[in-house]
């Protein structure tokens, strides 16, 4: 048979093969039967040696051909079936996206606490140092090392857990002030606050017997009332929004002198007046003042050469202001459909 | 403080309104809590009462016509005591009264325009009132002006600030100091109090003795004086005491109670004759008796001070007068004790026995000339409305400084500390409205603190009167000029912050509870056992016997938040907290951080819900572990010796040899759920320093892979085994990781199957096949040997 009939015959068997193949892997088979070593291409050339120069040449020619037209007729045709069956197989693993995820519950970040990470942060950020002082207090550093020595009125023992003679459970972050001051051997100047647990004999709806405060202390040169009043101006805006505004009103603190009350305007209301700030636009937060000179010199520092400002509040009743929790029990009850509601980031400088 | 507008407008002048006044006193410190008129009622006239007869449809109705002046108004009462040509008090149609608003209408049948009021509907407290204002309507005496105001008319028509004072305020418990504040306030003068008397030629000096025992009393007067009326009290001390919360009497303790109010000094008046004529004041003696005037037998103690004669104790000083001196109806000769008491005894005594006006005024401390100034006005009124005679001279006690003090400051200072600055003359001006006297030279001030104001002795109190005068709110805020340093949080705060973010993340609630808690929770899930010197940490005089012990463990309180959960049908409950721990030991107290953690039920949601066990608290703990730079040096120790937790599923938490916390199942015996519980002390395991994160070289060599399982006893740990694996291993062996454990059909009774997976690599080669086997065989019979194991698979 002529080489060009040989031709023709292969691509007339391939194209009948080709219509029975229905998968990629039919395809292999058919490069075997025609393209492998012995396959219907191959034998093409099987008795070369026997031919003459001419003849080599055409018949190398067309099985070249013939290889080239099938090696591409199947490779065609194996894509084809290739990409079908990638298809079935998507379609197959099509999956009911709404079912439930698999996840671990999510876990939540108590508000007592991130009120706490934000007041550190705030003050980090304006160079004071976040300092630990102790619960169980001497009653030294709790109160005599802040002016309110033996016998003084503010430290009725109806207040005080006393857990001897000596020790008592600290009724005011402000007890580490002393420590501070007394710990700075070099007397250089202090910026410092401490966040902090504190225990009041006191329980009801608006009092818990234990809760949070933090205390700030500055300690430098020509530190004034309106140095404090600027400090806690940023304060405000940061922990309750920007358009907080700061009042003092004179008060009256045994370890400060002069003293003030501060009031932030209402964030309920926006000080207008409400219910919560009981008409007056103004909600009172945080008690400060000038550090009093016996306080200075009991921790160490003529107060004819330094000043500072002190400020103390209540950390729980800035939770209770910014996630509108009305009862401070709340905070310490631990209902897990209480503390899974703080599962996410807090909103920046959101209040309302 | 309740504040008498009627009462301190006798010393100073008020051009304000009450509202306004309380608003301004509030800004320079003075809290208000209330203000309101003594009488709030509305619509009152004075009426009088020109015919009245029996409604005929009742049996104890009558039916009035009143004069109001304008008109006649008929006005049915139910008062016995309405009869015709009565002045009495109408409630108009309107009128509001604390019962409510009356309103006209038909009673019965017959019209009724108003009502006649009793006082007691007027809204003054029922302790002023007498069973007669309670029972009937008020008579007004007969001179009272038809269709005039009847509260005008009765001097009733008051109104009252009450002020929550500050601590440090005591000279404003009186209507001088209120009059001098307000003064200063409103640039007001302050007038003179009338202190005028006759005195008699007959002396107390000589037929009278003190004997003060005690430096607790610094200051003792004492006057007399005779031959009193005892009666009721002109109707302006009446009201001015109403006003001021206190009850009236009659004249003579009336006058008493009304100087105290005005001078702030608390005063007491003896029955002169009942009290013969000596008085010693000492410190009581241990178990000594008074009987008080509120007829209470009062055993006293050494703390107290008492007034006593030598036969008995009259008085417990500065709170309490005694029953056999008191005032009586016969009484004619009164002896006047004004003093000054140390404020620490009486406030001891007065928490013990009765927080009196009296005693919270001691309390405060006093100025000393007021106890003079109080003895004065005493014997004025006295002599004015009980027809005293006062006899002359005084006995006297005086054991104290009473010379102005001396404040030296700058305007340089006062500015300073204020941030802002003010000048010569404004400064000037606030001494002058306070009448404080000073000189100044060359902005120098040199100024007499008056007596009076026991609040102000040093500089800064100079500072804060200044600063209230001028107005604290004034005071602009600054941005402080100060270095610029980092702020740094120290690495506890840190690492605990770093650990509650990672629980957050696997899944646990934060949660915040009370340090407080029951004595029997005290060393619950510890290894402290009762017969060590560890103690638990009471405090002395707890609220409830559910907070009497600070916890040593955080674990029963969580254990409690689950079972508040449960009660609720919370029952997956993944929990931690950071808190401090507390105890007691021969070297004193301690407190230390302990990180919580609890798990139950549910942990992992999805259509395959995944509950807690062991090894997901196992994991949790790896996991912090390891973060913190700790991998590989842990280790868990089984327990079975914290007796709240499952014997067989509990162990210590060991860091390099020391405990750093516990791990366990909470025993069946004390819930029925599945629980998981773990601690860790993060001061003890921070204290364990970690290697720097840095980076190393990895291996550019293929690691080998070899599996075995090996069936083995029962009781044989994983750990066990992988310690003979890893001894036989050597340096090359690189991870040993249990992946299958099987007990079952295929294995004996008592035996297990434990597959592990081996990574042999060398760093710096390949290593070859032969010389894995090589190391893989004498790691199988290393195990066989020693763990007598049987190789199952490899």
């Amino acid at each position: 048979m002529e080489t060009q009939e040989k031709k023709r015959v292969i691509i007339e068997s391939l194209e009948k093969d080709m219509k029975e193949v229905h998968s990629s892997r039919e395809c292999q088979d058919l490069k075997v039967k025609y393209l492998g070593k012995k396959g219907l291409v191959t034998e093409l050339t099987a008795n070369m040696k026997d031919l003459s120069n001419e003849e080599r040449k055409e018949v190398g020619q067309i099985s070249n051909e013939v290889k080239n037209e099938v090696t591409e007729k199947i490779t065609q045709l194996e894509n084809h079936w290739k990409e079908e069956e990638l298809n079935q197989k998507l379609e197959k693993e099509r999956l009911d996206l709404s079912l439930p995820s698999k996840k671990f519950k999510r876990g939540s970040l108590h508000p007592f606490q991130r009120i706490i990470d934000d007041v550190e942060d705030f003050f980090v950020s304006m160079g004071y140092d976040v300092i630990d002082g102790p619960e169980l207090e001497t009653d030294e550093n709790c109160f005599q090392r802040l002016n309110v020595p033996i016998g003084h009125p503010a430290r009725d023992t109806q207040d005080t857990f006393y857990i001897d003679a000596e020790y008592l459970l600290r009724t005011q972050t402000s007890s580490t002030q002393a420590r501070v001051m007394q710990a700075n051997t070099e007397k250089t100047p202090i910026r410092m606050i401490c966040p902090g647990k504190v225990y009041r004999r006191d329980d009801d709806a608006t009092h818990s017997h234990q809760f949070g405060q933090v205390e700030g202390l500055v300690i430098d040169q020509n530190i004034s009332l309106a140095d404090l009043k600027g400090t806690l101006e940023l304060f405000a805006k940061k922990m309750l929004g920007e358009d907080t505004k700061v009042r003092f009103r004179p008060s009256f603190f045994p370890f400060t002198e002069p003293s003030v009350e501060v009031d932030v305007t209402c964030f309920k209301c926006g000080g207008k007046g409400c219910p919560l700030c009981k008409q007056t636009g103004w909600i009172e937060v945080l008690g400060a003042g000038v550090v009093h000179p016996n306080v200075l010199r009991m921790g160490g520092y003529d107060p004819e050469v330094w000043t500072g400002f002190a400020f103390g509040t209540g950390l729980d009743r800035f939770a209770m202001f910014r996630y509108e929790i009305p009862d401070i029990r709340y905070l310490y009850t631990n209902d897990i459909r209480f503390l899974e509601q703080f599962d996410r980031k807090d909103e920046e400088n959101e209040i309302k | 403080m309740k504040l008498s507008r009627k009462f301190v407008s006798d010393y100073v002048s008020i051009d304000v309104d009450s509202k306004t006044l309380a608003e301004d006193m509030t800004s320079i410190g003075n809290e208000y809590d209330s203000c309101e008129k003594l009488i709030p009622a509305t619509k009152l006239i004075v009426g009088e009462v020109i015919d009245c007869y029996d409604h005929p449809d009742s049996d104890h109705l009558h039916v009035c016509k009143v004069n109001i002046g304008k008109e006649v108004l008929q006005i049915v009462c139910g008062a016995p005591n309405v009869r015709t040509g009565l002045k009495v008090i109408v409630a108009l149609d309107g009128a509001e009264l604390p019962g409510g608003t009356i309103h006209k209408g038909m009673i019965r049948g017959q019209e009724s325009n108003g009502m006649i009021c009793a006082i007691s509907e007027l809204g003054l407290e029922h302790k002023f009132l007498t069973p007669k204002d309670i029972e009937g309507i008020h008579e007004l005496p007969l001179e009272a002006e038809v269709g005039t105001d009847p509260i005008r008319f009765m001097e009733l028509d008051d109104e009252v600030i009450d002020f929550e004072l500050t601590s440090n305020r005591g000279d404003l418990l009186s209507i001088l100091g209120m009059a001098y504040e307000i003064g200063a306030l409103y640039d007001k003068e302050v007038r003179p109090m009338e202190v005028s008397y006759k005195e008699q030629k007959e002396s107390i000096v000589g037929n009278f003795t003190l004997d003060i025992q005690t430096e607790n009393c610094p200051l003792f007067l004492a006057k007399k004086v005779v031959g009193v009326t005892i009666k009721e009290s002109p109707t302006f001390i009446k009201n001015r005491l109403i006003a001021s919360g206190i009850r009236p009497i009659n004249n003579v303790v009336d006058i008493s109670n009304y100087v105290m109010l005005e001078t702030g000094q608390p005063l007491h008046y003896y029955d002169a004759d009942r009290l013969g004529e000596k008085l010693i004041v000492r410190m009581a003696k241990e178990g000594e008796t008074l009987m008080t005037l509120d007829s209470q037998k009062r055993t006293l103690s050494s703390s107290d001070i008492v007034i006593a004669t030598e036969k008995e104790v009259v008085g417990l000083a500065g709170v309490m007068g005694g029953l056999t001196t008191e005032i009586e109806n016969d009484t004619k000769n009164i002896l006047i004790e004004s003093a000054i008491f140390h404020p620490t005894c009486i406030r001891k005594t007065s928490k013990k026995v009765l927080r009196s006006e009296a005693s919270s005024r001691f309390e405060k401390g006093l100025d000393p000339r007021r106890t003079y100034l109080a003895i004065e006005r005493s014997c004025h009124l006295l002599e004015k409305y009980a027809d005293a005679k006062i006899l002359s001279g005084m006995v006297e006690y005086k054991n104290l400084d009473i010379s102005d003090k001396k404040v030296e400051i700058s305007l340089e200072k006062i500015n300073q500390v204020l941030g802002i600055s003010l000048t010569k003359e404004e400064v000037s001006n606030i001494l002058r409205r306070l009448q404080f006297p000073f000189e100044e030279k060359d902005a120098f001030y040199t100024i007499t603190v008056p007596t009076r104001r026991i609040d102000v002795s040093i500089k800064e109190d100079i500072i804060e009167e200044v600063g209230r005068m001028y107005g604290m709110d004034r005071i602009q805020g600054k941005s402080m000029c100060l270095p610029v340093v980092p702020g740094t949080i120290n690495p506890l705060r840190q690492a605990k912050r770093y650990l509650r973010r990672k629980l957050a993340d696997l899944g646990l609630n934060e949660t915040l509870s009370y340090a407080l808690t029951k004595e029997e929770d005290g060393f619950q899930f510890t290894t402290v056992r009762p017969d060590s010197s560890i103690e638990k940490v009471k405090v002395l005089d707890p609220m409830s016997e559910e907070r009497t012990t600070l916890r040593y463990s955080l674990l029963p309180s969580l254990l409690s938040i689950f079972e508040y959960n449960k009660a609720r049908n919370l029952k997956d409950v993944s929990i931690f907290e950071i808190g401090k721990g507390f105890y007691r030991d021969e070297e004193g107290y301690h407190e230390e951080e302990k990180l919580a953690v609890l798990m139950t039920g549910v942990y992992r949601v999805g259509l395959k819900k995944e509950s807690v066990d062991f090894y997901v608290v196992k994991g949790i703990m790896e996991d912090l572990l390891d973060s913190l730079g700790y991998r590989h040096r842990y280790d868990l120790v089984p327990t079975a010796e914290v007796k709240e937790l499952h014997p067989g599923q509990s162990a210590k938490i060991l860091l390099n040899n020391q405990e750093i916390g516990l791990i366990g199942k909470v025993h069946p015996s004390l819930v029925k759920e599945d629980i998981y519980v773990m601690e860790l002390y993060l001061e003890q395991l921070l204290a364990f320093r970690v290697k720097k994160m840095q980076y190393k070289e990895i291996s550019k060599y293929p690691s080998i892979l070899k599996d075995v399982a090996f069936v083995v006893s029962k009781d044989l740990s994983a750990k066990e085994i992988q310690a003979v694996i890893k001894k036989a291993g050597g340096k090359l062996l690189t991870d040993i990781e249990v992946f299958d454990v099987y007990e079952g059909e295929n294995v004996g009774e008592n035996e297990k199957s434990i597959a592990f997976s081996l990574t042999f690599q060398d760093p710096s080669r390949t290593l070859s096949d032969e010389e894995v086997m090589a190391i893989f065989n004498r790691i199988i019979e290393e195990v066989e040997k020693k763990c007598k194991a049987q190789v199952r698979d490899k």
